[in-house]
């Protein structure tokens, strides 16, 4: 019961954020996002290649035309792979990135719960 | 029981990640797309080189003949290298080529193909780079052979000798 | 001529592993260890210095017959980064590896008399594992001592990046760090083998421990200073694959050092311990395997070659089966122990910084290998970039800084928290003061008030008990201290900064409400091995503060590589940093203005850790 009253009040604080959350700078986020592919190792908000600010004019465009963030990824992921995104997201080709580390930690929850049960005994 | 189990299977993980080292290893690690393939040619709406007409990108790529789109550029050096087999290019009778100026300006870009001469049959304009991101290009020089309104065959960087009798023999 | 000195020098250093192993065996079962192998393993020491001396030589008097010489050095280069390029490269690098190997071993054996004989022996031969498996990658597969002919009258050049102060002497220090690692594993497997895991064991590795990551620190902060100013963003840590493998043994260490604590108290973890060990030096060359073998893509790339990468590849794994082997063969389990565990005590606390790192460990390790596994099984390449890495750590950061300021109160064995109304006092001071901070910033607030909260917390927490404590247990409270000071200054550098990206031709002037940036004119500097583009800024800020900025483009004659410089001034709360940037055909540049506040305190707290290190390394005694 405890629990439920807390889950429900986080919920209404992150939604309560939400609210808040700006979109001021979109198209910094979404460049931030992207993986400048001729330079290897800096997004294209960090490059000043001809590509970088190429695709850094074309992120603006969409955004003019009313693009969301989601499409924009999309439209790229189309022309250059998932390769050009530096937030992998949550697909099948995705789901043990994810949830391996989160199950590590739980089984190193477990590990270290297991020593003070076994103490118990 | 137990004991076994253990030591047998942390040699199995290890083993198997010996082997996806081993074959991660033989994969290239640069980068090219496969995705370019056999996929459509994108949609878009340009400027013409000369005239400065808006044109339709449905309106060059016609059909069933073959074409070649080169992204090309007057600063970039490895252009002037490509730009003898263009040339050679432009006498095979089944065979367009069409030419995206990247970034350039039009005085030297003008200057750049009255010196090398004109192996275009038509040449867009793409003065802030998008319309390569919408072929999923990298830079210049790149260049993609076009049939049916599919990409058959995409060349990043100059093209070379080799590139060149591959074209000719795909376009057969 | 040193190049020749420096392959014959090579040479000898490996016959003498030969001669290591050979008497080392021989004296395996006598009760004195003998001082012919002392002596032999200076030798090979001296000899491999004389090797590193030669190629250093080799690049001073730019001897191009020398194969590393003429790819990576000119005539034109300064003189220290000729010196510094020889271990710029994949070549010399790994004779400098080498080096450390040699050099840690024979400091091993004069500083552990007081170590059991057998112990120090098997240690020594396990080290030589290692060396004669770099001896044989160097000479096999990458010697630094190729001779050319005809002799070229000139190299190929040095990369300008890597003419740099700060990249001149990163690597020597991470190598320590990395190499380091080494002096545990092996170590690690003798203690395994002569059954000495021990509280004694734990006083003794304590040091190395230590000793490594002091320099694994100071590298990865070299390194990171050298991003900032160099790669032209602004940034310091991009979660490159080249920066990951460096913070994997880091993580590794550290949470090493926590749990010898807990041996050095009570005869428990220690299979925990002894695995890693192991895993601290595996994660070390694993590090370099994925940055050596070209498997990854980075920033940094070296020369990619797939027979270096598959030959690291076998050792790596050659060593990974050994050290199983003898675990499983060896290890006797201890039997004693796990009653003696309270849930409140500082074991307890330590097992919780065990579980947290080893989570970071695993967010990081997956990352970063993640795509080579999916490339592999199915041909699809993804990037795994900040953003993960972000989402993934920051969570669960703040239980990890809360638990970091209290475990270091409770006692050992068993204990109770003293002070608890002074505890949940800190924690409510520190919640309010960061919930008036947020709320003035234009960010999120939930999830960065309870962040700012927990490290405000630890922050307190640790000044608190620099004055109560008085000094006592310094190292550790200084530790702790200046982690929460690196995390502060990151997430309010990270809240606050601001940048202005704009294309500006010579004298004309971008304005926005709060600054005017000038550009007044460019001159033009010739320097020994480039060109310099001077571009002159005048930033009026509306207090009326102006600053002149002059960011740099160089270009560079050899190889013919563009950089740019930035101009940054750094003031105790912010740094103000401006780059340059041509663009292809046009007459503007691209200007990149940053603020970045508390950059400086960045850098200093991460120096302060390892200082702290320092400071635990020349303690006598770890506390009560």
């Amino acid at each position: 019961m405890r629990f439920l009253k807390f889950f429900i009040l986080i919920l209404i604080i992150f939604n309560f954020n939400l609210v808040h959350a700006k979109t001021k700078n979109l198209d910094e986020k979404i460049t931030k996002n992207l993986r400048c592919l001729i330079c290897q190792g800096q997004s294209v908000h960090d490059s000043d290649s001809e590509f970088a600010i190429s695709l850094k004019t074309l992120v603006k465009k969409k955004l003019n035309e009313g693009s969301s963030e989601e499409e924009i990824y999309n439209y790229l992921k189309d022309k250059y792979g998932e390769w050009i995104l530096y937030d992998p997201g949550f697909s099948k080709n995705t789901y043990f990135l994810w949830l391996l580390p989160i199950l590590m930690f739980l089984i190193g929850g477990a590990i270290i719960l297991k020593l003070f049960i076994y103490k118990k005994n | 029981m137990r004991t076994k189990i253990f030591p047998i299977s942390l040699i199995i993980i290890v083993s198997v990640i010996f082997v996806i080292f081993y074959k991660g290893l033989q994969n290239s690690n640069v980068y090219e797309p496969q995705i370019g393939n056999q996929k459509n040619i994108p949609v878009f709406i340009a400027k013409a080189f000369e005239t400065e007409e808006i044109f339709k990108s449905e309106d060059i790529f016609e059909g069933d003949k073959f074409y070649l789109m080169n992204i090309w550029s007057s600063w970039c050096a490895p252009c002037r290298d490509e730009h003898k087999f263009l040339l050679n290019l432009s006498n095979q009778k089944n065979l367009k080529i069409i030419g995206l100026n990247y970034k350039d300006k039009k005085k030297n870009a003008t200057n750049f193909l009255n010196e090398l001469n004109n192996p275009y049959d038509f040449i867009f304009n793409d003065t802030d780079g998008t319309i390569a991101i919408e072929w999923g290009a990298y830079g210049v020089p790149e260049s993609f052979l076009l049939h049916k309104n599919k990409i058959v065959k995409k060349i990043i960087g100059p093209i070379d000798q080799n590139s060149l009798l591959e074209i000719k023999e795909l376009i057969q | 001529m040193a190049s020749l000195i420096g392959y014959y020098s090579l040479n000898i250093g490996f016959s003498i592993s030969f001669l290591i192993i050979f008497f080392s065996i021989k004296n395996l079962t006598k009760s004195k260890l003998d001082n012919k192998i002392i002596f032999s393993v200076f030798f090979q020491f001296f000899f491999v210095s004389l090797s590193f001396l030669g190629l250093v030589q080799s690049f001073i008097s730019s001897d191009f017959s020398n194969e590393t010489v003429f790819n990576h050095s000119h005539t034109t280069v300064p003189t220290f980064y000729k010196i510094s390029g020889a271990w710029g490269n994949h070549e010399g690098s790994l004779l400098l590896w080498l080096l450390v190997l040699t050099l840690f071993i024979f400091l091993f054996l004069l500083r552990s008399n007081d170590q059991p004989k057998k112990y120090r022996i098997l240690t020594l031969l396990f080290q030589q594992i290692i060396i004669v498996g770099f001896f044989v990658f160097l000479i096999k597969t990458s010697s630094p001592f190729n001779y050319i002919f005809p002799i070229p009258n000139e190299g190929l050049g040095l990369n300008p990046i890597l003419q740099d102060p700060a990249l001149a002497i990163h690597p020597p220090i991470l190598y320590l760090g990395y190499v380091g690692s080494s002096i545990i594993f092996s170590s690690a497997l003798a203690a395994v083998v002569t059954n000495y895991i021990s509280s004694s064991w734990a006083k003794h590795i304590k040091k190395w421990i230590l000793t490594s990551w002091i320099f694994l620190t100071l590298g990865i902060l070299l390194g990171s200073i050298w991003a900032y100013y160099e790669l032209g963003w602004g940034g310091f840590w991009f979660w490159d694959p080249v920066e990951n493998v460096s913070l994997m043994p880091w993580l590794a260490l550290i949470t090493l050092l926590h749990c010898t604590l807990v041996l050095e108290k009570k005869q428990i973890l220690t299979s925990w311990v002894v695995i890693l060990s192991i895993a601290t030096f595996t994660l070390s060359m694993c590090g370099t395997f994925l940055v050596r073998s070209g498997i990854l893509n980075s920033v940094h790339t070296f020369a990619n070659d797939p027979e270096r990468g598959l030959y690291i590849l076998i050792f790596l794994f050659i060593l990974v089966f050994l050290s199983i082997f003898i675990f499983l063969f060896f290890y006797k389990s201890e039997k004693t122990t796990i009653n003696s565990l309270f849930w409140l005590s500082k074991e307890t606390s330590i097992l919780i910084n065990n579980w947290f790192m080893m989570y970071f460990l695993s967010v990081v390790l997956i990352g970063t290998t993640y795509p080579i596994f999916l490339e592999v099984l199915s041909s699809e390449k993804i990037s795994v970039g900040p953003p993960f890495y972000n989402k993934l750590i920051i969570p669960f950061l703040v239980p990890f800084l809360l638990a970091m300021a209290i475990g270091p109160k409770l006692k050992w064995i068993k204990s109770d928290l003293e002070n608890k109304l002074s505890l949940i006092l800190f924690l409510i001071i520190s919640l309010l003061l960061s919930t008036f901070i947020i709320r003035n910033l234009d960010i999120n607030f939930l999830i960065n008030t309870i962040l700012v909260t927990s490290a405000f917390y630890l922050f307190l927490i640790t000044l608190k008990d620099f004055f109560s404590k008085k000094f006592k247990n310094l190292s550790q409270n200084l530790a702790h201290f200046s982690f929460s000071l690196l995390i502060l200054s990151i997430l309010f550098n990270n809240f606050l900064s601001t940048e202005i990206i704009t294309n500006l031709k010579i004298n004309e002037t971008y304005e926005n409400d709060s600054l005017k940036i000038n550009f007044e004119g460019i001159e033009q500097r010739d320097e020994q091995n480039f060109k310099a583009i001077i571009g002159k800024f005048v930033v009026e800020h509306n207090g009326g503060q102006t600053d002149i900025m002059q960011p740099e483009l160089r270009i560079y004659n050899q190889p013919n590589i563009i950089t740019s410089e930035a101009d940054i001034k750094t003031t105790l709360y912010k740094d103000k940093f401006m780059t340059m940037n041509s663009v292809q055909n046009q007459e503007y540049f691209n200007i990149r203005y940053q603020v970045k506040p508390f950059m400086i305190w960045i850098w200093l707290s991460t120096f302060l850790i390892s200082l702290s290190g320092l400071i635990g390394f020349f303690k006598k005694r770890y506390e009560n």
